[in-house]
């Protein structure tokens, strides 16, 4: 071992880029399978854009487990929330919509968005509140409470609009697709891509780059030493809880602009993909939730392409297999 | 004593209803006529028999699995393939529990196995997970399961309501087949709840107790808390199998919506939280207390929904239309984890010690 001096520069951590050169690999592999490259690139293109909306949604949930210990059932509910209150501003200015001009669909889509977000956050507030402040530190409660939580935010969202599904057309200047020689990429995918990376990058730099980014990625470690150290963990949690809600409204509204309908119980079919991404990339980790994301998205694209019958239970096989190689998930934050 | 395990109910009031619900269950076909009350009764009977399965996991282990309907629909669709296939005759039953009973426990082993390898804070969302996987499985093999429409099939011959064991002009009853089938769904549930008291009740039960107030102390105290919560693991998924052949018998159906769904699993969770968990009493009250209203009170709701429109009300109308029954269910259930955590067993056990009981936790 040699001497260090005081002013040497602290040994850098080990990076640790394994989890990251998965996802690169599964893409490589698979284009021999695949044989023809064009389909693949679309292929490629369909899983990073899929592979956003669900990182979008799931952030805010291994956040709020890594922060504070909350298991959250009722996540879904603010997805199915988000979308609904999009349908509030996207139906009244229809006409616009199916204008072919980007910035008018833009001037429409980004304060329905910003609408969504907003509630999701304000709904957020209260459950947080009202369900979960009274079982903090009990998981068995907070599964039934945030549950049930989850039936009656459903069940309402039905009495409000109806059980019937409410078609949501993406907007004239976003349908379509990109040509470039013989590959096809759908422009939706690619705003998805970018709107996905954008939250990406903006979490990593609050994160790493801020004050309050230190005090949470600190809080997830070790929640009482940052309580020791006088900070006030529970209202830092409450700021984080309310992001995630309203980044899952945000991606509630990418979802159903994606599958261009509305329905009560998209959650349900989210939540399940959701929980796959969490547990894969380890609870607490937003990198590990990126790129669990993504490669939940590539085993479905591709999954679904190669064995169609396989694709039905792709996501739990990539569970199992990640699980075996890593127990605690892509990156362990938590010490829990 | 002996047939209770040495746990009797502790509560007079307790014993008094729970002697009712037995005695008017085992009493149905001849209090009750009508085909109605019959199917609530065999409804009630084969779900306290699944909530107390349920309970086992929930109440005396403190671990939180979504995949309980996954076992209870293995059992009837166990039951309604090889009927289906078979043919109704008795080779075909024992068919049906010969390979329904084994793969169901084999599942809850290797699901137990699985989430050894992780942390257990996962094993509710893997469950949830595998459990969503095999439903979807279910429905897209349509040549095995029948898809979303599920597979109907006869019962042998002695099952069914054709057949008159006993006819009217003996007592004044008729005893036919279906009355068989209703007995042996009430017998045979009736067994597995004495059963599942049983092993509450043995060592083996403290130590699920044990690791659920404190899983560090016990294994401190060279339990293997991972056999043991494999173990329980697979009991329950028998009994919830068993529960399901028993409600394929009654249905004479096997499909995705009444035995596979996600709000089957709620309602299990429901009737688990209303009637008290750790108690294995609380199944018999939270599910007679929830299959009572569940069929009862809808039709209220749709009454007071009318009345609502009639009157020119907003809103409510829609709250109170039957199809938002489980809008108003997830209230009670939140109010009910929030309010009466023990449930209502805990509550006629412990009148005034409820609170303190409650935030023991």
């Amino acid at each position: 071992m040699t001497d260090l001096a005081a002013t040497d520069p602290l040994p850098k951590p080990k990076r640790d880029i394994a989890p990251i050169l998965l996802p690169v690999a599964l893409a490589l592999v698979t284009i021999p399978l695949i044989g023809s490259p064009s389909t693949w690139l679309t292929l490629t293109a369909a899983s990073l854009a899929m592979g956003m909306m669900i990182f979008i949604m799931a952030s805010g949930l291994t956040l709020v487990f890594g922060l504070m210990d909350v298991l959250n059932f009722g996540h879904g509910a603010f997805i199915a929330v988000g979308a609904y209150v999009a349908t509030l501003v996207l139906a009244p200015f229809a006409a616009s919509i199916q204008a072919d001009s980007l910035w008018m669909n833009l001037a429409v889509l980004a304060p329905a968005a910003l609408l969504s977000m907003a509630v999701s956050g304000a709904l957020g507030l209260v459950v947080e509140r009202v369900l979960i402040l009274p079982v903090y530190g009990q998981h068995l409660k907070q599964i039934l409470m945030t549950t049930g939580g989850l039936i009656v935010a459903e069940q309402t969202l039905y009495a409000l609009w109806g059980p019937q599904i409410i078609p949501m057309p993406l907007p004239a200047s976003l349908r379509g697709s990109f040509i470039l020689g013989d590959v096809a990429i759908a422009k939706y995918r690619v705003l998805a891509m970018l709107i996905g990376l954008a939250v990406f990058v903006a979490i990593q730099l609050v994160l790493n780059r801020t004050k309050l980014g230190l005090l949470i990625r600190a809080g997830v470690e070790n929640r009482e030493m940052v309580e020791a150290l006088g900070y006030r963990i529970r209202r830092l949690f409450l700021g984080v809880f309310m992001t995630g809600s309203a980044l899952a409204g945000l991606g509630g509204v990418m979802w159903a602009l994606y599958r261009e309908q509305v329905h009560a119980s998209m959650s349900d079919e989210l939540t399940v993909l959701i929980f796959v991404v969490v547990i894969i990339g380890g609870l607490g980790s937003i990198g590990g939730c990126f790129i669990g994301a993504i490669l939940v998205a590539m085993v479905a694209n591709y999954g679904g392409f190669l064995v169609p019958k396989l694709a039905l239970v792709s996501n739990i096989l990539l569970m199992v297999a990640i699980l075996m190689w890593r127990p605690r998930g892509l990156y362990a934050v938590t010490s829990r | 004593m002996m047939i209770l395990s040495g746990d009797p109910p502790r509560s007079r009031i307790l014993t008094l209803v729970l002697v009712v619900i037995i005695l008017a269950l085992a009493a149905t076909p001849f209090l009750f006529p009508g085909a109605k009350a019959l199917n609530v009764a065999a409804k009630i009977c084969v779900f306290a028999a699944l909530v107390a399965s349920y309970d086992l996991l929930l109440g005396y282990t403190g671990s939180v699995s979504f995949a309980h309907t996954m076992f209870y629909g293995i059992g009837s669709y166990a039951i309604a393939i090889s009927l289906y296939g078979m043919g109704p005759n008795w080779a075909a039953v024992a068919t049906g529990i010969v390979i329904g009973l084994p793969l169901a426990a084999l599942l809850a082993l290797a699901i137990g196995l699985f989430s050894l390898r992780v942390a257990a804070i996962f094993f509710a969302m893997i469950t949830l997970a595998v459990a969503s996987a095999f439903q979807v499985l279910a429905s897209q093999l349509s040549w095995l399961t029948g898809g979303e429409d599920g597979r109907s099939f006869q019962l042998p011959e002695l099952l069914r309501p054709g057949t008159v064991l006993i006819s009217k002009s003996l007592f004044g009853f008729e005893i036919n087949g279906r009355i068989l089938t209703f007995y042996l769904v009430f017998a045979v549930s009736a067994l597995m709840i004495l059963a599942l008291l049983r092993v509450v009740n043995s060592p083996f039960g403290r130590v699920l107790q044990a690791i659920r107030e404190n899983r560090f102390r016990a294994e401190a105290l060279g339990f293997r808390t991972v056999f043991h919560l494999t173990y329980a693991n697979c009991i329950a998924a028998l009994v919830a199998a068993s529960a399901g052949i028993l409600n394929a018998l009654w249905l004479r159906y096997a499909g995705p919506d009444t035995s596979l769904s996600f709000s089957i699993m709620l309602d299990i969770l429901l009737m688990v939280v209303i009637g008290g968990m750790g108690t294995i009493y609380g199944a018999i009250i939270g599910a007679t207390i929830f299959i009572l209203a569940q069929n009862y009170l809808q039709s209220l709701m749709g009454l007071a929904s009318t009345a609502a429109s009639e009157a020119g009300l907003p809103l409510l109308p829609g709250l109170l239309h039957p199809d938002r029954w489980l809008l108003w269910l997830g209230l009670l259930f939140i109010a009910s984890v929030y309010f009466f955590p023990t449930g209502v067993v805990g509550r006629l056990r412990n009148p005034a010690g409820d609170k303190s009981a409650g935030n023991s936790h």
